[in-house]
């Protein structure tokens, strides 16, 4: 699929605040699954400082603007070809080794009830093990936006048996490290639903590393594997090491947020 | 009966190095002695150099007693000691480099990709990148014991950021003080020249992108860290800008410090702070303490970090056993000074000989410090004994054990006189574009009669550490 990509962030203070600094990982990394086009990032009266690709393989830019400033607007405007790879990440440049991720965060630790989950599921082998552990989760936690919080973490979400992407994300990587299966988050972009409807928010899965086979995407919120609806933005351990953005402000101003997301398939060249 | 190496009378004679020590102190009158006891405190209380050794943490207003006598080593001694040390910095920096590099140890089956991989202090953040020099622990604290005349142990290694270094300093300079006649008819290396080492040595590793001369900074969490003393007094000593993270910020890819003058971009940060603080757009959300960005600035390139973050994965217990294979993997020598033995508790056999000798081992936790979390064997009763028992079962990998060691003892004032005490040494090693050791060291002395742990938290006062020149 050939892609459009805009995704507005604007973070308003109800008074000035004397500026921010911004860590971005909003750059997708090419991988056999997708080609990247032209991208950009523009933050209103902001200034690019450092950039770099890290050993994970994702591109960090740090944005700081300088205040006083009541709103400042992140703008992603980007173009992206994607190829269905069956959740196969092939061809993605980074030197981690996988034994990393096998670290536990606050987010992703298994509870008794994770364990449970996780140990109820056998596999023939690594990839087949993921797969059920993946639909394991799927089936224990039923999508329902609004009732999780940025701060819940995956055994929170398993009792409540609900959440949104990131709780089924930060379950499965909780999950594979019960079977000692290295996993870790994803944050990206996803074009449309399982049903075809547009998805208008940004979307995050989990990736486990399955032997020979490397890092495989597993989208439990979607019971599916990722395939060319899906953008990969950039990894970590869970949503708070992998976030699109880290940012900090100076100033006491309450902070609102509104973001736009909008991924649409391009037109057919004649 | 353990006999124990008495650094000052081996077989009966006074050693050499310590022929004029032990004049000094017989010739000194009891009046005399307390009097000057009571000066040396009274000039460290002044000084205000009170916090506890190592950040053991404790009454950060409480006094370490400061022992009068010195502990001396001879040149040939030391001389060993420091190829040992230099060789020993090294290897810890060739094995920070390998694996956030390419793990070529690990890969050649030297050392399990467990030990580093999921370490708790590896940093996944600066894989891939390279610091100045490709050095990543500038300043690596060794702590050694002696046992006998030539034999010398390395206890553990201190690569993050070692505290301590100012009693090496200040020790020296309360006996200079008290005793200048000692210093006139003695020959003995001076180390008052290691906090210009030491800004040499950080100036050495400032980034590329570096113009002109280096600006260094000591980063402090502030003046409630027990260490605070030590960082605003090598800051004083260095002649560099002591700072906390709200007096920095992160500009188009540099930091600059605020002064009075305006924004001045910083070229080398001295951090004495952990690296779950230094920044809370890559470590911990909710760190005050920190600079925001600066990991994104230090990782493309834009300042130094001293030590560097994830420095610590070369430090801990567990990975301390391989320390004698780095230096044959990547210096292709054999180890100059000997690591202690040690059993590691996830291994099987290990494991049932500990459990089967834990009164006559010592045990501790892999990721502990300052004494704490461990237990001595000898000195425990039966009940502490099967209560640490307990803890090993239920997580034995976080354990390693060692025999307790016949720790040397250098004759100490107590209260009757002049008695043996047992003693540590932890010595500074500076790495930058050179590798430097100042002839010296921080001794601890354990103060109690036959107690075996220096730790000032556990009861260990500190001395001056002389190296007799030739």
């Amino acid at each position: 699929m050939k892609l459009k990509i805009i995704h507005e962030t604007s973070y308003r203070y109800d008074q000035p605040v004397r500026g921010l600094v911004q860590s971005l990982r909003l750059t997708p990394s090419a991988h056999e699954g997708q080609r990247v086009g032209d991208w950009s990032i523009a933050v209103t009266d902001g200034e690019r400082g450092a950039a770099f690709r890290d050993g994970a393989g994702d591109w960090i830019e740090a944005w700081t603007v300088r205040g006083p400033v009541d709103e400042v607007t992140v703008t992603i405007s980007g173009l992206i070809e994607t190829r269905d790879t069956a959740g196969v990440l092939r061809g993605h440049r980074e030197t981690i080794n996988p034994l990393v991720y096998l670290r536990d965060t606050a987010l992703t630790k298994p509870d008794a009830a994770l364990r449970e989950l996780a140990q109820s599921v056998s596999g023939e082998d690594a990839l087949d093990l993921a797969h059920k552990l993946a639909a394991a989760v799927s089936e224990a936690i039923a999508y329902v936006p609004g009732v999780t919080e940025s701060v819940t973490t995956a055994a929170e979400a398993l009792a409540l048996g609900q959440g949104v992407c990131q709780d089924h994300a930060h379950a499965l990587i909780a999950c594979a490290h019960v079977h000692g299966m290295p996993a870790r988050y994803v944050s990206g972009y996803l074009h449309s639903n399982a049903d075809g409807t547009p998805h208008d928010a940004a979307h995050a899965w989990a990736e486990i590393h399955v032997g020979s086979l490397g890092w495989v995407g597993f989208d439990a919120a979607n019971a599916c594997c990722p395939d060319d609806r899906y953008v990969r933005l950039g990894s970590g351990y869970d949503a708070q090491d992998a976030a699109p953005v880290r940012g900090t402000t100076f100033g006491s101003g309450e902070e609102s947020l509104d973001v736009r997301v909008q991924v649409e398939e391009m037109e057919q060249e004649q | 009966m353990t006999t124990y190496y008495n650094e000052m009378v081996d077989g009966g004679v006074v050693r050499e190095p310590y022929a004029m020590l032990s004049d000094w102190v017989e010739t000194m009158p009891a009046e005399i002695r307390q009097m000057k006891q009571a000066e040396a405190e009274d000039l460290f209380r002044r000084i205000g150099i009170t916090f506890a050794v190592y950040g053991e943490g404790g009454d950060p207003d409480r006094l370490i007693p400061f022992d009068m006598m010195p502990r001396v080593f001879l040149q040939n001694e030391w001389r060993k000691l420091e190829r040992g040390i230099k060789q020993r910095a090294r290897a810890l920096n060739a094995f920070l480099r390998d694996v956030y590099g390419r793990g070529e140890i690990v890969r050649a089956g030297r050392i399990p990709a467990r030990l580093v991989y999921q370490n708790e202090a590896y940093e996944k953040a600066v894989v891939g990148f390279v610091p100045p020099r490709g050095v990543y622990s500038h300043i690596v604290g060794i702590d050694i014991v002696r046992t006998g005349r030539d034999e010398f142990y390395v206890l553990e290694d201190n690569c993050r950021t070692p505290s301590g270094v100012s009693y090496m300093l200040e020790n020296r300079e309360i006996m200079m003080r008290m005793f200048p006649a000692l210093f006139r008819n003695s020959r003995i290396e001076p180390v008052d020249q290691y906090p210009e080492i030491l800004r040499r040595t950080l100036a050495s590793v400032a980034p590329a992108k570096c113009e002109g001369t280096p600006t260094v900074v000591i980063l402090t969490p502030g003046h409630y860290n027990s260490a605070y003393y030590e960082h605003s007094f090598l800051a004083n000593l260095m002649g560099v800008e002591l700072v906390e993270g709200s007096d920095l910020f992160v500009d188009k890819g540099f930091v600059y410090m605020r002064t009075t003058q305006g924004p001045k971009r910083v070229d080398v940060i001295y951090r004495r702070i952990d690296d779950a603080f230094i920044d809370p757009l890559c470590f911990r959300p909710d760190s005050m303490l920190g600079v925001p960005g600066l990991m994104d600035v230090y990782r493309s390139g834009g300042v130094s970090i001293c030590s560097a973050p994830g420095a610590g994965v070369a430090d801990d217990k567990a990975i301390y056993t391989f320390v004698p294979e780095m230096v044959r993997f990547y210096l292709g020598e054999e180890p100059i000074l000997n690591n202690v033995q040690t059993w590691t508790l996830w291994k099987e056999d290990d494991y049932k000989y500990v459990m089967a000798n834990l009164k006559d081992l010592v045990v501790k936790e892999v990721h502990g410090s300052g004494g704490y979390g461990m237990l001595v064997g000898p000195k425990s009763t039966k009940d502490e004994v099967e209560a640490f028992r307990k803890k090993i079962e239920a997580d034995p990998s976080n354990y390693i054990a060692q025999p307790t060691l016949a720790l040397s003892t250098c004759p100490t004032f107590v209260d009757e006189g002049i008695a043996p005490r047992h003693v540590d040494l932890r010595p500074y090693c500076l790495c930058g574009d050179r590798i430097e050791l100042v002839p010296g060291g921080l001794t601890r002395v354990a103060l109690r009669e036959g107690s075996l742990v220096v730790n000032s938290s556990q009861g260990g006062g500190v001395k001056d550490t002389w190296v007799l020149s030739e």
